[in-house]
């Protein structure tokens, strides 16, 4: 059918020779500065890399700014998404794929071959493009950059520049414009700063891990690691401060803000691959499936997500974790019991609450994780047995690293935008989104508001859904939605014609609908 | 309740609502025949297909597995005879069924002029799916269409003004009214969205009817020319968008009582047994309920909804209490609850505010004795329907809804409010009007 639609539409398509003079000189300083990267990349002797650096940075930066300003500085305040499937590189054409098959490749050599970027291995100095990035590297931190330094400055780069495009896009709604200076002051500040600049406090006798405090334990799958967690208790008061604060933040601030706002407060207004997915991602956002078939894959595939980062999380504490009650309060078996105490909390909760809520299908998936989390932890109370989970937690550890860490957030999360949809991480995997989804789904004053009966079905509320969220399913019968996955992007209300949507934290027993018509199922079918 | 054959005739939205409630209270067989598409989508969705913001697949609002699985049949065919005595209708491929209830929910059709020569290339009208697959034809971009004229200031009118203007396309909009709606809406509303039109580049005549269209010898048309000025204007394109009317045919063609359209009751029964009508081909015998059956999205989905009690067995009257509305002329967004007259009916006043700058406004109806609360517009504003509805209910008085107008806020998080600067226009002009 989509075939059938494109032809004929060469209006739309990119067609350099119709594109404006100021389009096509955005065209060349961005590609500009890009082949200073890949000059860069081949270690061809730059002479002097402050200025080559700068250079790239400003030009790409300069190419963006003035595409941005071409394209939608000029348009009024509105909806300014036309074209977008009548256009290559938006609508999964020839651009698109090469553009997400290159976004991957470039993935796969950042985690797994970062000498092929320039890395110094062994103590030898960097080469190549990451040699480029020293000086500023050695300005912030005083250390040489690394693979992740240049990753981390070019995705910093990347939301702020593409956060002005958002920014231009959506003038008019000041939600827009409010939420994407958060995700720009968080990456820079947040991700990008504060860490470089606490590795400058580090010296031989104190020394402080990498260090992104928006960066929450389970996202941050490594937050609890031993390496890690000694790091932090032999650098004194501060070290165990920042313990303590990586605690509280996943398990009390974040249950607080989370419960007033939602998890917008997280997804689309801290964190750090929401900011990408908001910024760069835009463009991708009506790619998302909205099926009724994704939905269902999804609770699987993040839930499933989750109970790996439990498991995988807990065997690791529990691995470094003594017997010996004299030496340090928490002792493994204590731990244990703690954990399988707050989990058994939680799943009651849940299972008295919240039950008649909760699809078939999520409820024998709850018991039966419940249940082999269980018996997992209790076969190792009882028993003699040295690896909790039959596994190594050191196994264990790298699998999660190497498959979720690594392949789903970094290489599908990020490169699968022109094909899947700029939150296809955020939505099939982020274990942080699963918790904080089931808080906004259970516990939550957030909601979107449905407007009586004004919805005329027709869809841009769905399509624009980066999380594939059938928004118009929920519309058209007068109810509000109040989905675990929405990160409360608030596109769906600022494009639907009729003003039908407003996201708001109202109160919580009439989250799920006060609507003028009778309310049906929730999945589309009356049964 | 025993089992009965329902049969549908037409997908649009007020049969698909009646074919989704009926499945809802029972078990009923339902089969929906139509001739336009195979499965339901929105009409008011076309518009973005060919802006490019969605797929024709996401203007369906029910993925295709639904309706096999909620039961609900769909022959595509078109109807040609009902037997009112057998109980059965005919179809366009030899079948015949039998039902046990018939509801004619086959909508409208755009209205055309008689004097326009059939064979002609270049003129259309936009409402079906095929009609859009026409326009890609006609108006794929700007140099295949360079300019286009569009005649008749309805909402599909302005609708397609849009969407040409979206391809770059130069657009000339002729409006019978002095002004945009005017007429229909109160004056300085239809003055504000005419500048807004001419806002965006296009070319608005207004008091200007389309005299004729002429052609090339291949019979692609050239021009069209104005009666009112004589003007006239080479185009690529005319799109004829004067309004509907009522696809009544096939009821006329049975001896089912007609006049616009079908004439049916309150409880939306023919003059035959076991027929009803629901939707825009669907016209009321009290004239009083005239306004309730406005063809729009809205009505429609109600009466499919108000039916379908009727149908399973719980006899319910079509009287939807407080009409509302909505649309989009542009970028500026529209909601209408209650009455609002274009002048003050007899006996009503409105209250009037606009924005200095921007294109928002409110106007209010309210009655001068009792101050009663009649109806609003608002433009650029977005209001709780929830709460407007309240108040309408309520019959709260004018002072009182605008001096809470902000409890009615729907407005996205964080813009800027303009309640404060209502209710003091409100003092400072009314401070006759108490609460």
């Amino acid at each position: 059918m989509k075939g059938k639609e494109q032809t004929n539409r060469s209006f739309f398509d990119v067609d350099i020779a119709s594109l404006s003079l100021k389009l096509k000189l955005a065209l060349i300083l961005a590609n500009s500065g890009i082949f200073i990267f890949i000059l860069a990349l081949f270690n061809v002797q730059l002479p002097s890399s402050p200025i080559f650096l700068s250079a790239a940075l400003v030009l790409i930066s300069a190419g963006v700014i003035i595409y941005s300003n071409e394209t939608y500085g000029k348009k009024k305040a509105g909806v300014n998404n036309r074209g977008v499937w009548l256009t290559s590189i938006t609508s999964r054409g020839v651009l698109a794929w090469l553009l997400g098959i290159t976004i991957t490749l470039l993935y796969i050599v950042l985690y797994f071959y970062p000498n092929l970027l320039g890395l110094g291995e062994n103590g030898q100095p960097n080469t190549g493009l990451v040699a480029l990035f020293d000086p500023l590297s050695l300005w912030l931190s005083r250390k040489p950059a690394n693979q992740w330094f240049v990753y981390s400055t070019l995705y910093t780069l990347g939301i702020f520049i593409f956060g002005y495009k958002f920014m231009l896009k959506y003038k008019g709604n000041r939600y827009q414009q409010i939420r994407t200076i958060s995700v720009m002051f968080f990456q820079l500040g947040f991700a990008f700063l504060i860490p470089e600049l606490m590795a400058r406090l580090n010296s031989e006798n104190f020394s402080l891990p990498y260090n992104d405090f928006k960066n929450l334990w389970p996202l941050n799958y490594y937050n609890f690691e031993q390496y890690r967690v000694d790091q932090l208790l032999s650098s004194g008061n501060i070290g165990l401060a920042l313990l303590i604060l990586a605690v509280l933040s996943t398990f009390v601030i974040s249950p607080i803000l989370t419960y007033k706002y939602g998890k917008r407060w997280y997804c689309s207004w801290v964190c750090g691959c929401g900011g990408l997915a908001e910024t760069a991602g835009d463009s991708f956002r009506h790619l998302s499936s909205k099926t009724l078939f994704s939905w269902k894959v999804e609770r699987w595939t993040i839930h499933l997500t989750l109970v790996f980062v439990v498991i995988m999380t807990t065997a690791v504490i529990a691995s470094y974790l003594g017997s010996d009650t004299s030496k340090y309060w928490l002792t493994k078996d204590a731990f244990l019991i703690m954990i399988g105490a707050g989990l058994t909390l939680v799943f009651s909760l849940i299972m008295i609450f919240k039950r008649k809520e909760l699809g078939k299908d999520a409820r024998y998936g709850a018991i039966g994780f419940f249940a082999i989390i269980m018996s997992l932890l209790g076969i190792h109370l009882f028993s003699s047995h040295n690896t909790l989970f039959f596994i190594e937690a050191e196994t264990l550890r790298r699998s999660y690293g190497f498959m979720i860490g690594s392949i789903f957030s970094g290489v599908i999360g990020v490169g699968f935008y022109p094909i899947m949809g700029n939150r296809v991480w955020c939505r099939y995997g982020c274990p942080m989104a699963a918790i904080l989804g089931m808080q906004q789904r259970f516990f939550s004053k957030f909601r979107i508001t449905t407007n009586g009966g004004q919805c005329i079905s027709c869809g841009s509320c769905s399509s624009q859904c980066e999380m594939g969220i059938d928004v118009r399913s929920y519309a058209q019968k007068g109810e509000n939605i109040v989905r675990s996955s929405c990160v409360g992007c608030g596109i769906c209300a600022a494009v639907c014609p009729r003003g039908v949507l407003k996201l708001e934290n109202g109160s919580l027993d009439e989250t799920i609908s006060q609507s003028p018509f009778p309310s049906e199922n929730h999945l589309g079918s009356n049964e | 309740m025993t089992l009965e054959n329902v049969i549908i005739i037409g997908n649009g939205v007020s049969g698909v609502t009646l074919a989704r409630h009926i499945r809802k209270l029972s078990n009923h067989r339902i089969t929906v025949i139509s001739n336009e598409t195979r499965f339901f989508y929105a009409r008011t969705a076309l518009m973005y297909v060919y802006m490019g913001e969605l797929t024709f697949e996401d203007t369906k609002p029910y993925e295709d597995w639904f309706w096999k699985k909620n039961r609900i049949d769909i022959i595509e065919a078109e109807v040609v005879a009902i037997d009112k005595t057998q109980q059965t209708v005919s179809l366009s491929n030899g079948e015949s069924l039998a039902y046990d209830k018939l509801i004619l929910a086959t909508g409208s059709r755009p209205r055309t002029l008689d004097w326009i020569e059939e064979d002609l290339k270049g003129i259309q009208a936009f409402y079906h799916k095929q009609d859009l697959d026409l326009l890609e034809e006609h108006a794929p971009n700007n140099t295949v269409c360079k300019r286009a004229v569009v005649v008749g200031g309805g909402l599909i009118g302005i609708e397609l003004v849009e969407m040409l203007h979206s391809r770059g396309i130069h657009v000339t909009f002729l409006v019978r009214e002095p002004s945009f709606r005017g007429g229909l809406i109160p004056q300085s509303e239809s003055n504000m969205i005419s500048d807004h039109i001419r806002d965006w580049g296009i070319d608005l005549r207004v008091n200007a009817n389309l005299q004729t269209i002429k052609a090339h010898e291949n019979k692609r048309i050239k021009s069209i020319i104005i009666e009112e000025t004589q003007e006239e204007i080479p185009c690529d394109l005319v799109c004829i968008t004067i309004g509907v009317t009522p696809n009544i045919e096939l009821a006329q063609s049975s001896d089912i009582e007609t006049n616009m359209g079908i004439l049916v009751n309150e409880y939306l029964e023919t003059n035959v047994p076991q027929v009803y009508a629901v939707g825009n081909c669907a016209e009321p015998r009290n004239k009083a309920y005239k306004n309730k059956f406005a063809a729009n999205w809205y009505t429609a989905r109600m009466m499919g909804e108000t039916l379908a009690h009727t149908i399973c067995g719980n006899k319910t009257a079509y009287n939807p209490d407080h009409l509302f509305d909505a649309a989009k002329f542009l970028s500026i967004e529209f909601q209408s609850y209650g009455t609002v007259n274009s002048i003050a009916a007899p006996g009503n006043a409105q209250f009037h505010w606009k924005h200095e700058l921007e294109n928002k406004s409110i106007t209010v109806e309210y009655s001068k004795d009792s101050h009663h609360f009649l109806g609003i517009h608002a433009y650029g504003i977005r209001l709780r329907h929830e709460i407007i509805n309240r108040w309408l209910a309520e019959k709260q008085t004018v002072h009182y809804v605008l001096t809470n107008l902000h409890q009615a806020n729907f407005e996205i998080e964080f813009s800027q409010t303009y309640e404060k600067e209502i209710v003091s226009m409100f003092h400072a002009n009314f401070e006759n009007i108490k609460g």
